[in-house]
């Protein structure tokens, strides 16, 4: 599943950003392109591509700062709800 | 109620645009009129069911903004802050804040204005807050100024943008509240009717539950979200601009003669309404696209609501332009409706992103297609 999860958040922001490299634990905000209106779609993709709801204590800034750091908040959502699940994933396999 | 498009377009040409001149001039709406939006079920139809709401879909939200933004961008407007609020509680509102506010701000009970712009800093400089709300026992103290503040004359529930600390947070502070203090402002250029205001925060004391979303992070979240939902409302409403401007110039030119020869059969004013037309079609289009991309929880919304309100307010600053030369000294005049979509039109353009800051953001579009 994280694998599942970092593919998905990488094709996101690479889509978003084509030319950057960006490695799992990289911190996207230093990068120096996020802005309130991609963090602000970064919430709505993970809300919707891994059927969760992120509770208001669980957005801050450290929880999107890196792959690593989303998939880890997207697993968190995950563990609270058991029904919760990739929507992309289970499109694609 | 479920309300519809069509019983909007019934309620606007029957009790709003009749007396949108005078609503402009007196530079009010009445409370009766604000009662009927409540009873219509049009202030947050998009709320669910349980609430008060009626459920309804973002693309049909849109198009009742549409008709009522045909009628008048000073009602239309009350509907945008209060419709930014609304959202933003069932969006981001615990459970107790929903139980309290969500079947108020439904039925219009309760009036939301959306306080982020600052007197000394611009509105689109929301990093520039000068408010600030700091720790108070397990609550806060609110200081500060919001100026340009949709409907805050009449503003029951405020929704405040305030520092906390390094980031930004999200209050809900009712009207009643010790220490708020409302200074109309009159004389607004466009939409005059929507009873814009100053508020000030003076020590004001608010509970550990006037907090709205995370803490330090509404920049990212609530702000965004809710400019997101204004946008695309203060779009549908720059349609029905569009749609105003060109019905009254429909009628004006078929009806007008000079030289011996109706207007509408003045090639220079027929390319005035062709345009129209066409800017009209392509603003409906690109709204119900950002309507139906909302509808799906599509993060694409919110790009495709940047481009809708860009075309639609240019488009209808625009059409209005062009009306108030086909009407000629007439355009200029109180007896025809266009001099007022002219002064609101310009506030399209200034109101949830400037056009100069949509033009910076929406080429961003083309770097990523071709992948630059």
């Amino acid at each position: 599943m994280s694998d599942n999860a970092r593919a998905e958040l990488r094709q996101f922001i690479v889509g978003k950003f084509p030319k950057i490299e960006l490695a799992d634990d990289q911190d996207i905000f230093a990068l120096g392109f996020v802005n309130s209106l991609f963090a602000m779609e970064l919430v709505m993709f993970i809300e919707k591509a891994f059927s969760v709801r992120i509770p208001n204590d669980e957005l801050k800034l450290d929880n999107f700062r890196s792959i690593d750091a989303m998939t880890e908040l997207i697993a968190r959502q995950q563990s609270e709800d058991p029904l919760a699940g990739s929507s992309i994933s289970a499109v694609t396999g | 109620m479920n309300v519809t498009p069509e019983l909007t377009r019934e309620f606007v040409d029957a009790e709003v645009a009749p007396c949108a001149e005078e609503f402009d001039r007196t530079e009010q709406l009445p409370g009766s009129l604000l009662k009927q939006v409540g009873s219509l079920g049009l202030w947050a139809p998009f709320l669910p069911s349980e609430v008060g709401g009626s459920g309804t879909d973002y693309v049909t939200v849109g198009r009742l903004h549409t008709e009522i933004g045909r009628g008048c961008s000073g009602l239309r407007s009350m509907l945008t802050v209060h419709g930014m609020v609304s959202w933003s509680v069932n969006r981001w509102g615990t459970d107790e804040q929903k139980a309290q506010w969500l079947p108020e701000l439904a039925s219009g009970n309760t009036f939301g204005v959306f306080c982020l712009s600052e007197p000394d800093s611009s509105g689109s400089d929301s990093k520039a807050e000068g408010t600030t709300a700091e720790p108070d026992g397990e609550g806060w103290v609110l200081n500060g100024r919001k100026k340009w503040i949709t409907g805050g004359q009449v503003a029951d529930l405020m929704m405040v943008f305030a520092r906390t600390g390094p980031g930004m947070s999200t209050f809900l502070v009712p009207r009643n509240a010790a220490g708020v203090e409302v200074t109309p402002l009159p004389r607004m250029m466009g939409t005059a009717a929507s009873m814009i205001a100053e508020i000030t925060f003076t020590d004001v004391k608010l509970g550990a539950d006037a907090l709205l979303g995370p803490r330090g992070w509404a920049a990212g979240t609530v702000m965004t979200g809710a400019l997101d939902i204004g946008r695309y409302s203060v779009a549908c409403g720059s349609l029905g601009i569009v749609q105003a401007a060109l019905e009254a110039s429909a009628r004006y030119t078929a009806e007008r003669s000079a030289g011996g020869k109706l207007l509408r059969d003045q090639p220079q004013l027929r390319a005035k309404i062709s345009d129209m037309v066409t800017a009209r079609d392509a603003a409906r289009l690109l709204c119900e696209r950002a309507g139906a991309l909302k509808d799906a929880d599509d993060p694409e919304t919110i790009m495709a609501t940047w481009i809708a309100k860009y075309h639609a307010s240019t488009a209808a600053t625009k059409a209005a332009s062009d009306a108030v030369q086909i009407h000629g000294a007439n355009g200029c005049s109180p007896d025809h409706p266009v001099a007022r979509l002219y002064r609101d039109s310009k506030v399209m353009e200034i109101i949830e992103g400037s056009t100069e800051l949509q033009q910076l953001t929406i080429a961003d579009v083309a770097y990523r297609e071709v992948a630059l």
